[in-house]
């Protein structure tokens, strides 16, 4: 009895000492992933800066002249491939989520769609590349045009949209379903006059950071035909094209280093890009917690 | 999270008490008439909807068939024995060899290091932002990690090309080649530290607050709650962050392709020059390859082999996930 009472020791001073010393790692190991950011950001804008001009923006590119190159195919190209992403990813995997979120009984079939969903969003993007060469280029024969190249990034983004979607959709509370059935509306008319306005800016959002993804996305797009060196803006969804990482990939390829400056400069742009796709994002989003729509 | 399902009355009575007590009385005369028809458009859009959920199950239908029957034609010339345990990847030189384990174990050499470094800080940041870091710090750092997870793979690629390598890798290792492992590793690392941080912030937050205060009542410090309380009991959520991030770096492509080099090497040697089996099908399709040859079928082999190994850690990480929330929610 009397020995269990002075083995009794709380230590409390250590352990403070020691508490205090995690909660400064811990705080160092989480700024060293935001200093990780600054980094990265000062290196490509050392790398790139001089590059940068109104010229490099509406130029196509060059393989000989590295001071006359600039970005334009890429830019347009990548507009493209975003815009078919947007056509087709946006009814589909808004759709989907509905489903799923909202008319779905939890049966086998549903829970098979939903873990397969969560899988798709983990394969890796080159196997999205396989898929497209496989049945787009190579099965549709739809070649090496712009409209492979935007299939192809819609599947890779669409189980990224339905997840997002699916979570705006499941923070809408249930009351104002109930409200909604109440008044005698069908499900139809719930989802379509009440939860989806309610779940929208959420659903924005997701979509906004997916869409993010396709503009980035490098290996699918190689995948469906190799680095081809392309001047012109695409025309339509059947003509050739290139994009901005693809551009990128092709002068970090080439052995000088005016090259790899353009690289730089191509990635600033690159980032600029998804920088404010990313602001936008993070603005409805504050945008919607200060409306308090529920 | 919603009940409305099972409250939700069925479309049939729903329009039936609807009728009854119509305060529209210029829709009430054909009531019948709009009944069915808003049945019908009703089943009509439940039916749509559903196949936009479908078409994601024939998405990975299509990815299992296309690397399946491609995969058999491979499998008709070269035996499955030599692909799986060989160990000699040449198929584009003389004499040619088709041993994948080069291949495999260059992907999970950068795949392994990335995670000896994104482990580590990731749970830890995300320890701090759970359990420390005030909420206006939560709010300044989510986005940065949201930032830091949109960089695409191709940027990183660039930086551990002219940073890691030339500036961290090589003061430190003098005779590390230009392309190695080690400096893909570490981009990779960075770019799985939010999947990690975030996934196991929100496994955290999701451990029941009266956990911590108990804790607390007993006088453990803020550490103490974190080690052994949130963590312990947040371990299945930590678990799933990790293999759902291991699962993203074996599968990432860019950067290693750029980082790694393109020699297929069967070593442990971080410093070295490997290829990874994402690495491998870029390389293939970057060049020339006619379909219909050997060399044009490995890109499915590979493919296959890599798709198994990313669909097998991905299940395992849903079913883990899955026990977890069981748990807590």
């Amino acid at each position: 009895m009397n020995q269990s009472a002075t083995m009794f020791n709380p230590r409390l001073s250590r352990r403070r000492l020691v508490a205090g010393l995690f909660a400064s790692a811990f705080l160092a190991i989480t700024l060293a992933g935001v200093a990780v950011l600054g980094v990265l950001i000062v290196s490509v804008a050392g790398e790139g800066w001089s590059s940068l001009s109104w010229k490099f923006l509406t130029n196509p590119p060059s393989r000989l002249w590295p001071e006359n190159a600039g970005l334009e195919s890429a830019l347009f190209g990548t507009v493209w491939l975003v815009g078919i992403t947007i056509v087709v990813t946006i009814p589909i995997g808004v759709s989907a989520a509905i489903y799923l979120e909202e008319f779905a009984r939890d049966n086998r079939v549903t829970r098979l769609i939903r873990l397969n969903i969560a899988n798709l969003a983990g394969v890796p993007s080159v196997v999205y590349g396989i898929l497209g060469l496989a049945v787009f280029v190579r099965w549709l024969r739809f070649d090496r045009s712009v409209l492979s190249g935007g299939l192809t990034l819609s599947l890779l983004v669409l189980p990224v949209v339905i997840i997002a979607s699916r979570e705006a959709l499941a923070a809408v509370p249930s009351s104002i379903r109930h409200a909604a059935y109440a008044l005698g509306a069908t499900k139809w008319q719930t989802v379509r006059a009440h939860v989806l306005p309610a779940a929208l800016p959420g659903i924005i959002t997701g979509v906004i950071l997916s869409l993010s993804r396709a503009v980035g996305e490098t290996a699918p797009l190689i995948m469906l035909g190799g680095l081809t060196f392309c001047t012109a803006v695409p025309d339509g969804l059947r003509s050739d094209f290139t994009a901005m990482p693809i551009q990128v990939y092709n002068w970090l390829d080439e052995p000088q280093p005016e090259f790899h400056h353009l690289a730089a400069a191509g990635i600033i742009v690159m980032l600029a890009v998804l920088l404010s796709m990313n602001a936008l994002a993070i603005g409805i989003r504050a945008w919607k917690q200060r409306k308090r729509l529920w | 999270m919603i009940q409305s399902r099972g409250v939700s009355p069925r479309t049939g009575s729903a329009r039936a008490g609807s009728d009854a007590h119509c305060c529209r009385p210029d829709r009430c005369g054909g009531e019948s008439m709009v009944t069915r028809l808003s049945q019908a458009k009703e089943r009509l859009i439940h039916g749509g909807l559903f196949l936009c959920a479908v078409i994601s199950v024939f998405t990975t239908a299509g990815i299992i068939w296309i690397l399946a029957t491609e995969s058999l034609d491979f499998f008709a010339e070269v035996s499955p024995l030599n692909f799986l345990f060989g160990t000699r990847w040449a198929p584009l030189l003389e004499p040619r060899s088709y041993g994948i384990l080069p291949l495999v174990c260059g992907t999970f050499l950068v795949a392994g290091g990335a995670l000896l470094l994104a482990v580590p800080v990731g749970v830890g940041s995300a320890l701090f932002l759970s359990e420390y870091a005030p909420p206006w710090f939560r709010t300044a750092v989510k986005p940065v990690l949201e930032i830091l997870a949109g960089i695409p793979t191709i940027v990183y690629g660039f930086f551990a090309l002219m940073f890691i390598t030339p500036v961290v890798i090589k003061p430190l290792f003098p005779d590390a080649n230009t392309f190695n492992a080690a400096s893909a590793a570490v981009v990779v690392g960075v770019m799985i530290i939010p999947t990690i941080a975030s996934l196991c912030d929100d496994a955290f937050q999701a451990v029941p607050r009266t956990l911590r205060e108990a804790a607390y009542a007993l006088s453990a410090t803020r550490l103490e709650v974190s080690l052994r309380v949130v963590l312990p009991a947040g371990l299945s959520g930590v678990t799933a962050a990790v293999l759902l991030a291991f699962a993203r770096a074996i599968g990432e492509t860019m950067a290693v392709t750029l980082a790694a080099g393109l020699t297929p090497k069967l070593t442990i040697n971080p410093l070295e020059s490997i290829q990874t089996m994402t690495a491998y099908i870029v390389q293939v399709s970057l060049g020339d390859t006619p379909a219909g040859t050997i060399e044009y079928q490995t890109i499915f082999a590979v493919g296959l082999v890599l798709f198994l190994i990313t669909l097998t850690i991905n299940l395992v990480a849903q079913r883990v996930l899955a026990r977890f929330r069981s748990a807590y929610e």
